[in-house]
């Protein structure tokens, strides 16, 4: 597969210069085994969105209040390139969401709920890798509605759309027309077929407009979307599990882990909720710092911070 | 990646949205585009040639909207007009606008060029002959204008045709929807053969602008015509100054 070579010498090269850039610890293309840095130190990683930056902040102040050494180098890439660096050791720990990770290890899956997909990513999980306590906090997929709509055909869950989706146009991004999880799976599973698709971006600001102006009358938005409740959309009920957990979670090199690691992130993971989510993304959104962000929800949730 | 295995699939040209429908739905956009910037670029390339007023402002203005981002400028065009415009209209508007932005300014510029550089001896000798200044405006200038205005309209083709693509991102057909698309299903073949098809439907057009430039320019004009629209737009300005 040459197209997969591309990606992870890709994949590859962005690590190396981005331990390149942290400098200052170690050689950096000492890679493997333990990592090219201090044993006891832990480098956080994250993707390059707000969300996922936000709960590495939160993972890091948190070790830092539990007296463990930390190192932040976020905002690193998508999945393919922070999963390269996890594994070569130029970052120990990442918060990833299960069903996404699952569908990067096993492109193939077809579990969808909390526990099929937490079982089936523990056999699939990459050795020098584990997979800590999953928090209840989601950021999954949802069909959202306005509050208008779901009114005027009384919406509660997606299989209320069933005699109604011949009226409706939906939105969302292009994967989705071919998708299990889009278009495919919503035709199969649930038996809709919408008026029309329009592709557009996944859960982005093209969806949330044309939604709330009634270009489109459904679309995919996430949970945690802080624009759900100030738009006043319903995200309706995937009431037969189409669309795979989400649950936040944290992924560490196992070399790394330790009983005080592993207590102090299930604690956070315990607290964490998608209504919180939700606040923290709204806060960010107005520009608000997310280090800042996550010491507000540390101390509110109980938990020592830095 | 099989970009031959994609081009060959009969699907991709039988389907309703295969090939041929995506070709279509890009010169659909392409052609409404190059419509409403011929109705825009022409006539006010004609009162600024003719007038020799506004060339500063006007061009200018034109040339700066031009350098505006497309996909940015598509995005917010979407943003705000989507709350005062219902339906499809709303995804077609913003697109017809960007690709009619970048497509004024050479249509203009070749049109006030080409009026202003009509040989003067030409222009004098229909004085002489006791033409009005509307006749000499549309039987000489205009004609003689004519290579340099083909050559705005063959730069901004190839602009529209080449930037079409970006429909594709408001949910729109055309061959965008192959690049957009292949790129979100990691379907790099579809990706490529997207891009192929839009550079070979520029081509094509380019080598249609060619004839036409010989069918309707008269021969005598011929010569010229074939200095000045070798290198395109960027002649353009320069044969203005000389």
């Amino acid at each position: 597969m040459k197209k997969r070579a591309i990606l992870s010498a890709l994949a590859l090269t962005s690590a190396l210069a981005l331990s390149a850039c942290g400098g200052g610890d170690g050689n950096p293309l000492s890679g493997g085994g333990d990592g090219g840095h201090d044993g006891s130190q832990i480098i956080i990683g994250s993707a390059d969105f707000t969300e996922s930056q936000l709960i590495a902040s939160i993972y890091s102040q948190a070790l830092q209040g539990a007296g463990i050494q930390v190192k932040e180098q976020f905002n690193i890439g998508s999945r393919e390139v922070y999963m390269a660096a996890l594994k070569d050791g130029s970052i120990d720990l990442v918060p990833e969401y299960n069903g996404a990770l699952l569908s990067y290890l096993d492109p193939k899956t077809t579990a969808a709920t909390e526990d099929a997909v937490t079982s089936a990513l523990k056999s699939k999980m990459p050795e020098g890798l584990s997979l800590l306590t999953a928090s209840p906090a989601q950021d999954k997929d949802v069909v959202a509605v306005t509050q208008a709509t779901a009114d005027k055909y009384n919406l509660k869950t997606i299989s209320d759309l069933k005699p109604h989706a011949g009226e409706l146009v939906l939105g969302g991004p292009p994967e989705w027309k071919t998708r299990q999880q889009g278009v495919v799976g919503l035709r199969d599973v649930y038996g809709l077929n919408f008026k029309d698709f329009v592709t557009l971006d996944a859960g982005g600001t093209l969806t949330m407009t044309a939604l709330t102006n009634g270009q489109i009358q459904a679309g995919d938005l996430f949970s945690t979307d802080p624009g759900l409740e100030s738009n006043h959309l319903v995200a309706l009920e995937d009431d037969k599990s189409l669309f795979a957990a989400e649950n936040v979670v944290p992924v560490i090199k196992a070399a790394k882990e330790n009983d005080k690691i592993r207590e102090t992130l299930n604690a956070v993971s315990a607290k964490l909720t998608t209504e919180d989510l939700i606040k923290m993304n709204a806060e960010a959104a107005t520009g608000t710092n997310l280090a800042d962000i996550a010491k507000k929800w540390l101390a509110n949730a109980g938990i020592s911070g830095s | 990646m099989n970009i031959f295995g994609w081009f060959t699939d009969p699907t991709n040209w039988t389907s309703s949205d295969g090939i041929p429908t995506q070709i279509g739905y890009h010169l659909l956009y392409s052609g409404i585009a190059l419509l409403v910037a011929l109705a825009i670029g022409v006539p006010l390339g004609i009162v600024i040639g003719y007038t020799g007023r506004g060339e500063a402002l006007v061009a200018g203005f034109a040339n700066a909207l031009r350098a505006l981002p497309s996909l940015g400028l598509l995005v917010l065009l979407f943003l705000i007009i989507s709350p005062v415009v219902s339906g499809n209209l709303v995804f077609v508007l913003p697109t017809i606008v960007v690709l009619v932005l970048l497509a004024v300014p050479p249509i203009l510029t070749g049109t006030y060029a080409g009026i202003q550089n009509a040989d003067p001896d030409a222009v004098g000798a229909a004085r002489g002959m006791g033409f009005s200044k509307r006749q000499i405006l549309l039987l000489v200038q205009l004609p003689c204008a004519l290579p340099l205005m083909i050559s705005g309209v063959r730069s901004s083709t190839l602009q529209i045709v080449s930037t079409a693509t970006i429909a594709a991102y408001l949910g729109l057909q055309g061959l965008g929807r192959f690049i957009l698309d292949g790129r979100a299903q990691a379907d790099f073949a579809e990706m490529a053969g997207g891009a192929i098809l839009v550079a070979a439907l520029a081509l094509l057009l380019e080598f249609g602008f060619a004839g036409l430039g010989r069918l309707i320019v008269s021969p005598g004009l011929r010569r010229v015509a074939a200095k000045s629209t070798s290198p395109v737009a960027t002649t353009v300005p320069t044969t203005v100054t000389a």
